[in-house]
Protein backbone atom coordinates (compact mmCIF):
# COMPACT_ATOMS: atom_id res chain seq x y z
CA UNK A 1 0.00 0.00 0.00
CA UNK A 2 1.35 3.45 -0.66
CA UNK A 3 1.91 6.15 2.51
CA UNK A 4 -1.66 8.20 1.88
CA UNK A 5 -1.57 12.15 1.71
CA UNK A 6 1.99 12.40 1.21
CA UNK A 7 2.30 15.02 -1.74
CA UNK A 8 5.91 14.55 -2.44
CA UNK A 9 5.63 10.96 -3.29
CA UNK A 10 6.44 9.58 -6.71
CA UNK A 11 4.72 6.36 -8.08
CA UNK A 12 7.03 3.79 -7.62
CA UNK A 13 7.71 0.84 -9.87
CA UNK A 14 4.90 -1.69 -9.89
CA UNK A 15 2.94 0.58 -6.86
CA UNK A 16 -0.03 1.27 -6.89
CA UNK A 17 -1.62 4.37 -8.79
CA UNK A 18 -4.10 6.48 -7.47
CA UNK A 19 -6.30 8.75 -10.24
CA UNK A 20 -8.90 10.72 -9.99
CA UNK A 21 -11.37 11.97 -12.11
CA UNK A 22 -13.70 14.72 -11.11
CA UNK A 23 -16.87 14.59 -13.05
CA UNK A 24 -20.02 17.02 -13.02
CA UNK A 25 -23.61 16.39 -14.27
CA UNK A 26 -25.40 19.13 -17.01
CA UNK A 27 -28.28 19.43 -19.17
CA UNK A 28 -27.54 17.92 -22.46
CA UNK A 29 -26.00 19.89 -25.64
CA UNK A 30 -29.35 19.74 -27.22
CA UNK A 31 -31.41 20.94 -24.50
CA UNK A 32 -33.09 24.16 -24.20
CA UNK A 33 -32.55 26.19 -21.25
CA UNK A 34 -36.05 28.30 -20.10
CA UNK A 35 -34.91 30.88 -17.42
CA UNK A 36 -37.90 30.53 -14.37
CA UNK A 37 -39.52 33.50 -14.82
CA UNK A 38 -38.54 34.89 -11.55
CA UNK A 39 -34.48 34.84 -12.72
CA UNK A 40 -33.95 32.74 -9.71
CA UNK A 41 -32.44 29.82 -12.39
CA UNK A 42 -33.33 27.58 -14.81
CA UNK A 43 -36.69 25.37 -15.10
CA UNK A 44 -35.30 21.89 -14.99
CA UNK A 45 -38.27 20.23 -16.20
CA UNK A 46 -37.78 18.04 -19.33
CA UNK A 47 -33.98 18.40 -19.28
CA UNK A 48 -31.83 15.36 -19.95
CA UNK A 49 -28.69 15.19 -17.96
CA UNK A 50 -25.48 13.95 -18.89
CA UNK A 51 -21.84 13.82 -17.58
CA UNK A 52 -20.74 16.93 -18.58
CA UNK A 53 -19.08 16.17 -22.34
CA UNK A 54 -15.45 17.34 -21.23
CA UNK A 55 -15.71 15.17 -17.70
CA UNK A 56 -16.10 12.65 -20.25
CA UNK A 57 -12.75 13.40 -21.73
CA UNK A 58 -11.28 13.46 -17.91
CA UNK A 59 -12.57 10.07 -17.42
CA UNK A 60 -11.57 8.11 -20.61
CA UNK A 61 -8.04 10.13 -19.73
CA UNK A 62 -8.43 8.38 -16.56
CA UNK A 63 -8.88 4.95 -17.94
CA UNK A 64 -6.24 4.96 -20.63
CA UNK A 65 -3.78 6.34 -17.72
CA UNK A 66 -5.16 3.14 -15.32
CA UNK A 67 -4.36 1.06 -18.49
CA UNK A 68 -0.70 2.41 -18.09
CA UNK A 69 0.13 2.08 -14.74
CA UNK A 70 -2.23 0.34 -13.27
CA UNK A 71 -3.80 1.44 -10.22
CA UNK A 72 -7.62 2.83 -9.35
CA UNK A 73 -9.47 5.52 -10.89
CA UNK A 74 -12.02 7.11 -8.71
CA UNK A 75 -14.46 9.42 -9.41
CA UNK A 76 -15.43 11.96 -7.14
CA UNK A 77 -18.54 14.06 -7.46
CA UNK A 78 -20.23 16.96 -5.74
CA UNK A 79 -23.80 17.07 -6.74
CA UNK A 80 -27.90 16.13 -6.64
CA UNK A 81 -29.29 12.60 -5.97
CA UNK A 82 -29.19 12.24 -9.94
CA UNK A 83 -25.51 13.56 -10.54
CA UNK A 84 -25.22 9.44 -9.37
CA UNK A 85 -25.87 8.47 -12.73
CA UNK A 86 -23.03 10.27 -14.22
CA UNK A 87 -20.99 8.47 -11.63
CA UNK A 88 -22.08 5.13 -12.62
CA UNK A 89 -21.76 5.98 -16.17
CA UNK A 90 -17.90 6.28 -15.40
CA UNK A 91 -18.00 3.54 -13.22
CA UNK A 92 -19.38 1.53 -16.31
CA UNK A 93 -16.86 3.18 -18.71
CA UNK A 94 -14.27 1.45 -15.96
CA UNK A 95 -13.41 3.48 -13.18
CA UNK A 96 -13.56 1.45 -9.60
CA UNK A 97 -15.42 3.73 -7.11
CA UNK A 98 -17.09 6.54 -6.39
CA UNK A 99 -17.34 9.30 -3.95
CA UNK A 100 -20.43 11.48 -4.05
CA UNK A 101 -20.73 14.35 -2.26
CA UNK A 102 -24.95 14.59 -2.08
CA UNK A 103 -25.99 17.79 -0.35
CA UNK A 104 -28.84 20.19 -1.41
CA UNK A 105 -25.95 22.92 -0.56
CA UNK A 106 -24.87 22.03 -4.35
CA UNK A 107 -27.67 24.08 -5.08
CA UNK A 108 -25.89 27.88 -5.11
CA UNK A 109 -22.60 26.98 -4.59
CA UNK A 110 -20.01 28.42 -6.55
CA UNK A 111 -16.62 27.22 -8.10
CA UNK A 112 -14.90 28.45 -4.84
CA UNK A 113 -17.21 26.65 -2.99
CA UNK A 114 -17.19 23.29 -5.18
CA UNK A 115 -13.59 23.40 -5.53
CA UNK A 116 -13.39 23.38 -1.60
CA UNK A 117 -16.18 20.37 -1.54
CA UNK A 118 -13.77 18.64 -4.02
CA UNK A 119 -10.40 19.10 -2.28
CA UNK A 120 -11.86 18.18 0.83
CA UNK A 121 -12.99 14.67 -0.73
CA UNK A 122 -9.38 14.42 -2.23
CA UNK A 123 -7.54 15.00 0.72
CA UNK A 124 -9.10 12.20 2.18
CA UNK A 125 -7.48 9.46 -0.40
CA UNK A 126 -4.47 9.31 -2.02
CA UNK A 127 -4.29 10.35 -5.42
CA UNK A 128 -1.36 10.78 -8.09
CA UNK A 129 -3.25 12.57 -11.01
CA UNK A 130 -6.65 14.73 -11.47
CA UNK A 131 -8.61 14.65 -14.06
CA UNK A 132 -11.25 17.49 -14.89
CA UNK A 133 -13.47 18.52 -17.68
CA UNK A 134 -11.93 21.80 -18.74
CA UNK A 135 -15.11 23.56 -17.98
CA UNK A 136 -18.55 22.19 -17.51
CA UNK A 137 -21.47 23.02 -20.15
CA UNK A 138 -23.53 24.62 -17.57
CA UNK A 139 -22.20 27.32 -16.36
CA UNK A 140 -19.15 27.78 -18.17
CA UNK A 141 -17.27 29.18 -15.16
CA UNK A 142 -13.99 27.02 -16.19
CA UNK A 143 -12.16 27.76 -12.48
CA UNK A 144 -13.23 24.77 -10.24
CA UNK A 145 -10.15 23.05 -11.52
CA UNK A 146 -7.75 25.60 -11.18
CA UNK A 147 -9.34 26.50 -7.28
CA UNK A 148 -8.86 22.96 -6.82
CA UNK A 149 -5.42 22.45 -7.18
CA UNK A 150 -4.83 25.59 -5.53
CA UNK A 151 -6.08 24.25 -2.51
CA UNK A 152 -4.34 20.99 -2.74
CA UNK A 153 -1.13 23.26 -3.50
CA UNK A 154 -0.52 21.51 -6.90
CA UNK A 155 0.56 22.34 -10.45
CA UNK A 156 -2.25 22.77 -12.45
CA UNK A 157 -2.36 22.30 -16.72
CA UNK A 158 -5.22 23.05 -18.14
CA UNK A 159 -7.16 22.56 -21.38
CA UNK A 160 -5.16 20.62 -22.64
CA UNK A 161 -5.39 17.96 -26.02
CA UNK A 162 -2.29 15.65 -25.34
CA UNK A 163 -1.17 14.01 -21.88
CA UNK A 164 2.00 11.89 -21.63
CA UNK A 165 3.49 10.67 -18.19
CA UNK A 166 5.86 8.21 -17.13
CA UNK A 167 4.44 7.83 -14.34
CA UNK A 168 6.36 10.42 -12.09
CA UNK A 169 5.88 13.69 -14.30
CA UNK A 170 2.97 15.08 -16.78
CA UNK A 171 3.57 16.15 -20.14
CA UNK A 172 0.99 18.19 -21.82
CA UNK A 173 0.36 20.02 -25.12
CA UNK A 174 -1.76 23.31 -24.18
CA UNK A 175 -3.26 25.40 -27.42
CA UNK A 176 -3.18 29.12 -26.78
CA UNK A 177 -4.26 31.77 -29.36
CA UNK A 178 -1.79 30.95 -32.23
CA UNK A 179 0.30 28.68 -30.71
CA UNK A 180 0.83 25.73 -28.51
CA UNK A 181 2.73 25.42 -25.44
CA UNK A 182 3.71 22.06 -23.87
CA UNK A 183 3.96 21.85 -20.38
CA UNK A 184 5.64 19.55 -17.91
CA UNK A 185 4.81 19.22 -14.28
CA UNK A 186 5.88 16.63 -11.68
CA UNK A 187 3.22 14.55 -9.99
CA UNK A 188 0.60 14.72 -8.29
CA UNK A 189 -0.95 17.95 -10.94
CA UNK A 190 -4.45 18.86 -11.93
CA UNK A 191 -5.06 17.85 -15.30
CA UNK A 192 -8.29 19.51 -17.44
CA UNK A 193 -9.11 18.26 -20.44
CA UNK A 194 -10.27 19.72 -23.97
CA UNK A 195 -11.70 18.17 -26.51
CA UNK A 196 -9.16 16.48 -28.72
CA UNK A 197 -7.61 14.98 -26.10
CA UNK A 198 -9.54 11.22 -26.85
CA UNK A 199 -12.16 9.24 -27.39
CA UNK A 200 -14.22 8.63 -25.00
CA UNK A 201 -14.97 4.73 -24.52
CA UNK A 202 -18.91 3.81 -24.38
CA UNK A 203 -19.84 1.69 -22.11
CA UNK A 204 -20.59 -1.28 -22.25
CA UNK A 205 -23.16 -3.64 -20.85
CA UNK A 206 -20.89 -6.15 -18.88
CA UNK A 207 -19.40 -2.65 -17.28
CA UNK A 208 -22.86 -1.07 -16.88
CA UNK A 209 -23.85 -4.64 -15.05
CA UNK A 210 -20.28 -4.18 -13.10
CA UNK A 211 -20.61 -0.52 -12.82
CA UNK A 212 -23.95 -1.42 -10.64
CA UNK A 213 -21.73 -3.10 -7.97
CA UNK A 214 -19.28 -0.99 -7.31
CA UNK A 215 -18.73 1.22 -4.13
CA UNK A 216 -19.95 4.71 -4.07
CA UNK A 217 -19.52 6.53 -0.74
CA UNK A 218 -22.35 9.04 -0.21
CA UNK A 219 -21.46 11.93 1.53
CA UNK A 220 -22.89 15.15 3.16
CA UNK A 221 -20.44 18.58 2.85
CA UNK A 222 -20.49 18.51 6.92
CA UNK A 223 -18.97 14.63 6.45
CA UNK A 224 -15.88 16.43 5.19
CA UNK A 225 -15.47 18.83 7.73
CA UNK A 226 -15.20 22.04 5.61
CA UNK A 227 -17.58 24.72 5.70
CA UNK A 228 -19.11 26.17 2.18
CA UNK A 229 -18.43 29.98 1.06
CA UNK A 230 -19.30 31.30 -2.24
CA UNK A 231 -17.39 33.90 -3.05
CA UNK A 232 -19.76 35.24 -6.32
CA UNK A 233 -23.41 34.79 -6.49
CA UNK A 234 -25.60 34.57 -9.91
CA UNK A 235 -28.41 37.25 -8.20
CA UNK A 236 -30.33 37.24 -11.08
CA UNK A 237 -30.65 34.82 -14.85
CA UNK A 238 -32.08 36.22 -18.25
CA UNK A 239 -32.62 34.82 -21.26
CA UNK A 240 -30.68 36.24 -24.01
CA UNK A 241 -31.58 39.35 -25.62
CA UNK A 242 -33.96 38.70 -28.47
CA UNK A 243 -32.03 38.83 -32.24
CA UNK A 244 -34.40 41.20 -34.83
CA UNK A 245 -36.03 39.89 -37.33
CA UNK A 246 -33.55 39.22 -40.18
CA UNK A 247 -33.74 39.43 -43.93
CA UNK A 248 -33.92 36.77 -46.83
CA UNK A 249 -32.36 37.29 -49.61
CA UNK A 250 -34.37 36.05 -52.55
CA UNK A 251 -34.09 36.01 -56.11
CA UNK A 252 -33.39 33.44 -59.06
CA UNK A 253 -29.51 34.36 -59.59
CA UNK A 254 -26.96 33.40 -57.43
CA UNK A 255 -24.54 36.16 -58.52
CA UNK A 256 -26.92 38.05 -57.93
CA UNK A 257 -28.18 37.97 -54.43
CA UNK A 258 -24.85 37.10 -53.63
CA UNK A 259 -23.99 40.97 -54.56
CA UNK A 260 -26.96 41.71 -52.80
CA UNK A 261 -25.62 39.95 -49.58
CA UNK A 262 -22.09 42.04 -50.18
CA UNK A 263 -23.73 45.13 -50.64
CA UNK A 264 -25.91 44.75 -47.49
CA UNK A 265 -22.82 43.97 -45.46
CA UNK A 266 -20.73 46.26 -46.67
CA UNK A 267 -23.95 49.71 -46.71
CA UNK A 268 -25.97 48.44 -44.03
CA UNK A 269 -24.17 46.38 -41.27
CA UNK A 270 -21.05 47.99 -41.98
CA UNK A 271 -18.93 44.98 -41.15
CA UNK A 272 -16.62 44.31 -44.51
CA UNK B 1 -11.03 49.49 2.25
CA UNK B 2 -10.29 48.18 -1.11
CA UNK B 3 -10.17 50.64 -3.88
CA UNK B 4 -9.32 51.31 -7.68
CA UNK B 5 -9.71 49.06 -10.74
CA UNK B 6 -7.02 46.54 -12.08
CA UNK B 7 -6.85 44.82 -14.81
CA UNK B 8 -4.02 41.90 -15.87
CA UNK B 9 -2.53 43.35 -19.08
CA UNK B 10 -1.87 40.25 -21.57
CA UNK B 11 1.52 40.73 -24.08
CA UNK B 12 3.11 37.83 -26.26
CA UNK B 13 6.45 38.30 -27.12
CA UNK B 14 6.61 41.66 -26.13
CA UNK B 15 3.52 43.15 -27.63
CA UNK B 16 0.41 43.95 -25.93
CA UNK B 17 -2.52 41.71 -27.42
CA UNK B 18 -5.41 43.81 -28.21
CA UNK B 19 -7.53 42.05 -25.32
CA UNK B 20 -5.04 44.57 -23.27
CA UNK B 21 -6.76 47.82 -24.84
CA UNK B 22 -10.19 46.50 -24.14
CA UNK B 23 -9.33 45.86 -20.64
CA UNK B 24 -7.67 49.23 -20.19
CA UNK B 25 -10.61 51.40 -21.70
CA UNK B 26 -12.70 48.86 -19.34
CA UNK B 27 -11.34 49.58 -16.20
CA UNK B 28 -11.24 53.27 -17.44
CA UNK B 29 -14.96 53.49 -17.39
CA UNK B 30 -15.44 51.69 -14.65
CA UNK B 31 -13.33 53.73 -12.43
CA UNK B 32 -14.16 57.17 -13.75
CA UNK B 33 -17.96 55.83 -11.94
CA UNK B 34 -16.76 54.62 -8.77
CA UNK B 35 -14.23 57.78 -8.92
CA UNK B 36 -11.23 55.76 -8.63
CA UNK B 37 -7.79 55.20 -10.28
CA UNK B 38 -7.34 52.87 -13.06
CA UNK B 39 -4.22 50.67 -12.38
CA UNK B 40 -2.47 47.77 -14.91
CA UNK B 41 -0.64 44.58 -13.92
CA UNK B 42 2.03 43.79 -16.63
CA UNK B 43 4.36 41.14 -16.07
CA UNK B 44 7.14 39.96 -18.69
CA UNK B 45 10.45 39.79 -19.44
CA UNK B 46 11.80 42.74 -21.27
CA UNK B 47 8.37 44.41 -21.20
CA UNK B 48 8.95 47.43 -19.28
CA UNK B 49 9.23 50.14 -22.70
CA UNK B 50 6.21 49.08 -23.24
CA UNK B 51 4.22 49.84 -20.24
CA UNK B 52 3.49 53.28 -20.77
CA UNK B 53 1.32 52.23 -23.78
CA UNK B 54 -1.32 51.44 -21.66
CA UNK B 55 -1.72 54.87 -20.50
CA UNK B 56 -3.04 55.95 -23.79
CA UNK B 57 -6.36 53.31 -23.17
CA UNK B 58 -6.49 54.96 -19.76
CA UNK B 59 -4.81 53.46 -16.96
CA UNK B 60 -3.54 55.99 -14.55
CA UNK B 61 -0.81 53.43 -12.95
CA UNK B 62 0.72 50.01 -14.37
CA UNK B 63 2.44 47.69 -12.44
CA UNK B 64 5.87 45.87 -13.74
CA UNK B 65 7.33 43.15 -12.98
CA UNK B 66 9.69 42.43 -15.75
CA UNK B 67 11.63 39.61 -14.71
CA UNK B 68 13.02 36.57 -16.92
CA UNK B 69 10.86 34.26 -14.58
CA UNK B 70 7.33 35.85 -16.64
CA UNK B 71 8.75 34.54 -19.78
CA UNK B 72 7.12 32.61 -20.87
CA UNK B 73 4.10 32.48 -19.14
CA UNK B 74 3.53 29.79 -16.67
CA UNK B 75 0.46 29.60 -14.25
CA UNK B 76 2.27 29.92 -11.36
CA UNK B 77 4.95 32.67 -11.69
CA UNK B 78 2.35 34.99 -12.67
CA UNK B 79 -0.34 33.76 -10.59
CA UNK B 80 2.09 34.56 -7.64
CA UNK B 81 3.21 37.99 -9.03
CA UNK B 82 -0.50 39.19 -9.46
CA UNK B 83 -1.22 37.66 -5.81
CA UNK B 84 1.37 40.13 -4.71
CA UNK B 85 0.54 43.24 -6.62
CA UNK B 86 -3.07 43.05 -6.08
CA UNK B 87 -2.48 42.27 -2.02
CA UNK B 88 -0.20 45.13 -1.61
CA UNK B 89 -2.40 47.62 -3.52
CA UNK B 90 -5.85 46.40 -2.28
CA UNK B 91 -7.92 47.32 -5.72
CA UNK B 92 -11.90 46.26 -5.15
CA UNK B 93 -11.84 45.39 -8.74
CA UNK B 94 -9.59 42.81 -10.78
CA UNK B 95 -10.07 42.38 -14.58
CA UNK B 96 -8.61 39.46 -16.46
CA UNK B 97 -9.24 39.26 -20.86
CA UNK B 98 -11.13 35.89 -21.06
CA UNK B 99 -8.39 34.27 -22.87
CA UNK B 100 -6.52 30.76 -22.90
CA UNK B 101 -4.08 32.48 -20.37
CA UNK B 102 -6.25 35.04 -18.72
CA UNK B 103 -8.86 32.15 -17.85
CA UNK B 104 -5.66 29.66 -16.59
CA UNK B 105 -4.31 32.37 -14.45
CA UNK B 106 -7.67 33.98 -13.02
CA UNK B 107 -9.14 31.07 -11.89
CA UNK B 108 -5.54 30.50 -9.82
CA UNK B 109 -5.47 33.66 -8.64
CA UNK B 110 -8.92 33.25 -7.92
CA UNK B 111 -8.33 30.75 -5.55
CA UNK B 112 -5.10 32.11 -3.89
CA UNK B 113 -6.99 34.99 -3.16
CA UNK B 114 -10.24 33.29 -1.85
CA UNK B 115 -12.43 35.48 -3.95
CA UNK B 116 -15.00 35.38 -6.37
CA UNK B 117 -14.58 35.38 -10.22
CA UNK B 118 -16.99 35.72 -12.73
CA UNK B 119 -15.78 34.18 -16.12
CA UNK B 120 -15.84 35.42 -20.05
CA UNK B 121 -18.13 38.38 -18.87
CA UNK B 122 -19.71 40.17 -22.22
CA UNK B 123 -21.08 43.33 -19.82
CA UNK B 124 -20.08 45.08 -16.82
CA UNK B 125 -21.87 47.71 -14.73
CA UNK B 126 -22.20 49.26 -10.93
CA UNK B 127 -24.40 48.98 -8.57
CA UNK B 128 -24.40 50.82 -5.05
CA UNK B 129 -20.78 50.87 -5.31
CA UNK B 130 -20.65 46.91 -6.91
CA UNK B 131 -19.52 45.64 -10.06
CA UNK B 132 -22.37 43.69 -11.54
CA UNK B 133 -20.90 41.32 -14.25
CA UNK B 134 -23.21 40.04 -16.64
CA UNK B 135 -21.89 36.63 -18.45
CA UNK B 136 -23.31 33.85 -20.40
CA UNK B 137 -23.67 30.53 -19.37
CA UNK B 138 -25.10 27.76 -21.13
CA UNK B 139 -23.44 28.87 -24.03
CA UNK B 140 -25.40 31.91 -24.34
CA UNK B 141 -28.82 29.75 -23.95
CA UNK B 142 -29.12 32.50 -20.66
CA UNK B 143 -27.34 35.35 -19.66
CA UNK B 144 -26.56 35.15 -15.23
CA UNK B 145 -25.40 38.17 -13.33
CA UNK B 146 -23.12 38.07 -10.90
CA UNK B 147 -22.03 40.02 -7.89
CA UNK B 148 -19.20 38.91 -5.75
CA UNK B 149 -19.16 39.68 -2.14
CA UNK B 150 -15.87 39.29 -1.51
CA UNK B 151 -12.68 41.54 -2.48
CA UNK B 152 -11.11 41.83 -5.26
CA UNK B 153 -13.59 41.47 -6.97
CA UNK B 154 -12.54 39.94 -10.49
CA UNK B 155 -13.78 39.10 -13.81
CA UNK B 156 -12.99 37.84 -17.62
CA UNK B 157 -14.25 39.62 -20.26
CA UNK B 158 -14.84 37.94 -23.32
CA UNK B 159 -12.66 39.56 -26.31
CA UNK B 160 -14.30 41.16 -29.25
CA UNK B 161 -16.86 42.38 -27.13
CA UNK B 162 -15.73 45.33 -24.84
CA UNK B 163 -14.44 48.81 -27.30
CA UNK B 164 -10.83 49.76 -26.89
CA UNK B 165 -11.33 53.42 -26.94
CA UNK B 166 -7.97 55.77 -26.53
CA UNK B 167 -8.29 58.22 -23.18
CA UNK B 168 -5.26 59.35 -22.49
CA UNK B 169 -3.77 59.25 -18.92
CA UNK B 170 -0.45 59.55 -16.91
CA UNK B 171 0.21 55.70 -17.42
CA UNK B 172 2.74 55.45 -14.50
CA UNK B 173 5.05 53.01 -14.27
CA UNK B 174 6.23 51.31 -11.32
CA UNK B 175 8.53 48.31 -11.25
CA UNK B 176 7.85 45.48 -8.82
CA UNK B 177 9.78 42.79 -7.81
CA UNK B 178 7.37 39.67 -7.73
CA UNK B 179 10.05 38.04 -5.53
CA UNK B 180 9.23 34.88 -6.79
CA UNK B 181 10.20 31.60 -4.66
CA UNK B 182 11.90 28.85 -7.34
CA UNK B 183 10.13 26.66 -5.19
CA UNK B 184 6.69 27.79 -6.45
CA UNK B 185 7.65 27.04 -10.12
CA UNK B 186 6.05 23.93 -10.19
CA UNK B 187 5.19 23.67 -14.44
CA UNK B 188 7.84 24.12 -16.82
CA UNK B 189 7.25 25.42 -20.33
CA UNK B 190 9.47 22.52 -22.00
CA UNK B 191 8.19 24.26 -25.87
CA UNK B 192 6.18 26.53 -27.48
CA UNK B 193 5.00 25.64 -30.88
CA UNK B 194 3.79 28.64 -33.07
CA UNK B 195 1.47 28.65 -35.15
CA UNK B 196 3.02 30.74 -38.20
CA UNK B 197 -0.58 30.45 -40.17
CA UNK B 198 -0.90 33.47 -39.09
CA UNK B 199 -4.88 32.90 -38.53
CA UNK B 200 -6.52 34.94 -35.85
CA UNK B 201 -7.82 32.29 -33.32
CA UNK B 202 -11.94 32.26 -33.32
CA UNK B 203 -12.30 34.03 -30.00
CA UNK B 204 -10.46 36.79 -31.57
CA UNK B 205 -11.61 37.01 -34.79
CA UNK B 206 -13.68 40.16 -36.21
CA UNK B 207 -15.17 38.02 -39.16
CA UNK B 208 -15.48 34.09 -39.36
CA UNK B 209 -16.70 31.90 -42.09
CA UNK B 210 -18.42 28.45 -41.00
CA UNK B 211 -19.08 25.35 -42.53
CA UNK B 212 -20.79 22.65 -41.67
CA UNK B 213 -22.78 19.44 -42.14
CA UNK B 214 -23.96 20.80 -45.93
CA UNK B 215 -20.16 21.28 -46.82
CA UNK B 216 -20.33 17.22 -47.72
CA UNK B 217 -16.57 16.92 -46.74
CA UNK B 218 -13.11 18.96 -46.48
CA UNK B 219 -13.11 19.44 -49.89
CA UNK B 220 -15.37 21.76 -49.61
CA UNK B 221 -13.75 24.35 -47.43
CA UNK B 222 -11.31 25.50 -49.81
CA UNK B 223 -13.79 27.98 -51.34
CA UNK B 224 -14.43 29.38 -47.70
CA UNK B 225 -11.08 29.89 -47.09
CA UNK B 226 -10.91 31.90 -50.27
CA UNK B 227 -13.97 33.98 -48.80
CA UNK B 228 -11.79 33.77 -45.56
CA UNK B 229 -9.02 35.33 -47.32
CA UNK B 230 -10.58 38.26 -48.94
CA UNK B 231 -12.64 39.16 -45.91
CA UNK B 232 -9.42 39.00 -43.24
CA UNK B 233 -11.72 36.43 -41.87
CA UNK B 234 -11.14 32.78 -39.78
CA UNK B 235 -12.67 29.64 -40.64
CA UNK B 236 -14.82 27.90 -38.36
CA UNK B 237 -16.47 24.96 -38.23
CA UNK B 238 -20.06 22.97 -36.87
CA UNK B 239 -19.47 19.94 -34.51
CA UNK B 240 -20.82 17.55 -37.37
CA UNK B 241 -17.73 19.12 -39.71
CA UNK B 242 -15.08 18.65 -36.87
CA UNK B 243 -16.52 15.00 -36.16
CA UNK B 244 -16.49 13.62 -39.16
CA UNK B 245 -12.86 14.62 -39.18
CA UNK B 246 -12.66 17.44 -41.48
CA UNK B 247 -11.59 20.33 -40.01
CA UNK B 248 -9.82 20.27 -36.72
CA UNK B 249 -10.94 20.16 -32.85
CA UNK B 250 -9.47 23.68 -32.57
CA UNK B 251 -11.89 24.99 -35.30
CA UNK B 252 -15.20 23.88 -33.58
CA UNK B 253 -17.95 26.70 -33.17
CA UNK B 254 -20.67 25.75 -30.24
CA UNK B 255 -21.02 24.90 -26.81
CA UNK B 256 -18.26 21.91 -26.58
CA UNK B 257 -16.44 24.39 -28.95
CA UNK B 258 -15.54 27.72 -28.96
CA UNK B 259 -17.73 30.22 -27.90
CA UNK B 260 -17.51 33.44 -30.62
CA UNK B 261 -18.52 36.95 -30.87
CA UNK B 262 -17.38 37.74 -34.14
CA UNK B 263 -19.04 41.50 -35.66
CA UNK B 264 -19.79 38.83 -38.99
CA UNK B 265 -20.25 35.03 -38.79
CA UNK B 266 -21.27 33.40 -42.18
CA UNK B 267 -22.38 30.16 -41.34
CA UNK B 268 -22.68 27.91 -44.54
CA UNK B 269 -24.18 24.24 -44.88
CA UNK B 270 -24.69 24.70 -40.62
CA UNK B 271 -28.31 23.90 -39.80
CA UNK B 272 -28.27 25.35 -36.49
CA UNK B 273 -28.14 22.75 -33.70
CA UNK B 274 -28.72 24.32 -30.18
CA UNK B 275 -25.74 23.59 -29.12
CA UNK B 276 -24.13 25.60 -32.65
CA UNK B 277 -26.75 28.46 -32.00
CA UNK B 278 -25.47 28.71 -28.41
CA UNK B 279 -22.29 29.39 -29.28
CA UNK B 280 -22.41 31.61 -31.89
CA UNK B 281 -25.28 33.94 -31.55
CA UNK B 282 -24.11 36.51 -30.04
CA UNK B 283 -22.40 37.84 -33.06
CA UNK B 284 -23.04 41.08 -34.00
CA UNK B 285 -24.04 40.29 -37.51
CA UNK B 286 -25.01 36.38 -38.81
CA UNK B 287 -25.56 35.32 -42.35
CA UNK B 288 -26.92 31.82 -43.24
CA UNK B 289 -26.11 29.98 -46.56
CA UNK B 290 -28.50 26.74 -46.38
CA UNK B 291 -30.70 25.17 -49.14
CA UNK B 292 -33.01 24.52 -46.18
CA UNK B 293 -35.71 26.76 -45.61
CA UNK B 294 -36.74 25.60 -42.56
CA UNK B 295 -33.10 25.15 -41.19
CA UNK B 296 -33.30 26.63 -37.50
CA UNK B 297 -29.94 28.84 -38.65
CA UNK B 298 -32.20 30.96 -40.33
CA UNK B 299 -34.09 32.09 -37.08
CA UNK B 300 -30.92 33.51 -35.70
CA UNK B 301 -30.12 35.09 -39.24
CA UNK B 302 -29.54 39.53 -40.06
CA UNK B 303 -29.36 38.23 -43.72
CA UNK B 304 -30.60 34.70 -45.15
CA UNK B 305 -29.63 33.15 -48.17
CA UNK B 306 -31.57 30.00 -49.04
CA UNK B 307 -29.41 28.53 -52.42
CA UNK B 308 -26.67 26.01 -52.71
CA UNK B 309 -23.81 27.52 -50.93
CA UNK B 310 -21.55 25.87 -53.48
CA UNK B 311 -23.22 28.78 -55.63
CA UNK B 312 -23.75 31.45 -53.16
CA UNK B 313 -20.02 31.32 -51.59
CA UNK B 314 -17.73 31.76 -54.93
CA UNK B 315 -20.01 34.48 -56.26
CA UNK B 316 -20.25 36.34 -52.76
CA UNK B 317 -15.91 36.35 -52.95
CA UNK B 318 -16.02 37.73 -56.17
CA UNK B 319 -18.42 40.45 -54.83
CA UNK B 320 -16.59 41.04 -52.10
CA UNK B 321 -12.94 41.23 -53.81
CA UNK B 322 -14.84 44.01 -55.84
CA UNK B 323 -15.94 46.10 -53.08
CA UNK B 324 -12.66 45.56 -51.15
CA UNK B 325 -10.31 46.34 -53.84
Amino acid sequence: MPEKQSVMRSIPEGGHVNIVACVKQVPDTEAQIKVKPDGSGIDESGIKWVMNPYDEFGVEEALKYKEKFGGDVTIVCFGPGRAMESIRTALAMGADKGIHIDDPAYEGADAYATASVLAAAIKGIPYDIIFCGQRAIDDDSGQVAAILAELLDLPQLTVVTKAESDGKTVKVVRPVEGASFVIEAALPAVVTAQKGLNEPRYASLPGIMKAKKKPVDVKKVADLGVTLESKAKVVKMVPPPARPPGKIISGDEPAAKAAELAKLLREEAKVI
Amino acid sequence: MAKGVFIVAEQRDGAFRKISYELASTARKLADELGDEAGAILLGSGVEGIAGELGKYGVDKVFVVDDAAMEPYTTDAYAAAVAKIVKENDPAILLFGATAQGKDLSARVAGKLATGLATDCTELKIADGKMVAVRPMYAGKCFGEVVTSTFPQMASIRPNVFPAVENAKAGAVTKVDAGLDPAQLKTKVVEVQKDTSGKIDLTEANIIVSGGRGMGGPEGYAILEELANILGATVGASRAAVDSGWRPQTDQVGQTGKVVSPNLYVACGISGAIQHLAGMSSSKYIVAVNKDPEAPIFSKADYGLVDDLYKIVPELAKECKKLLG
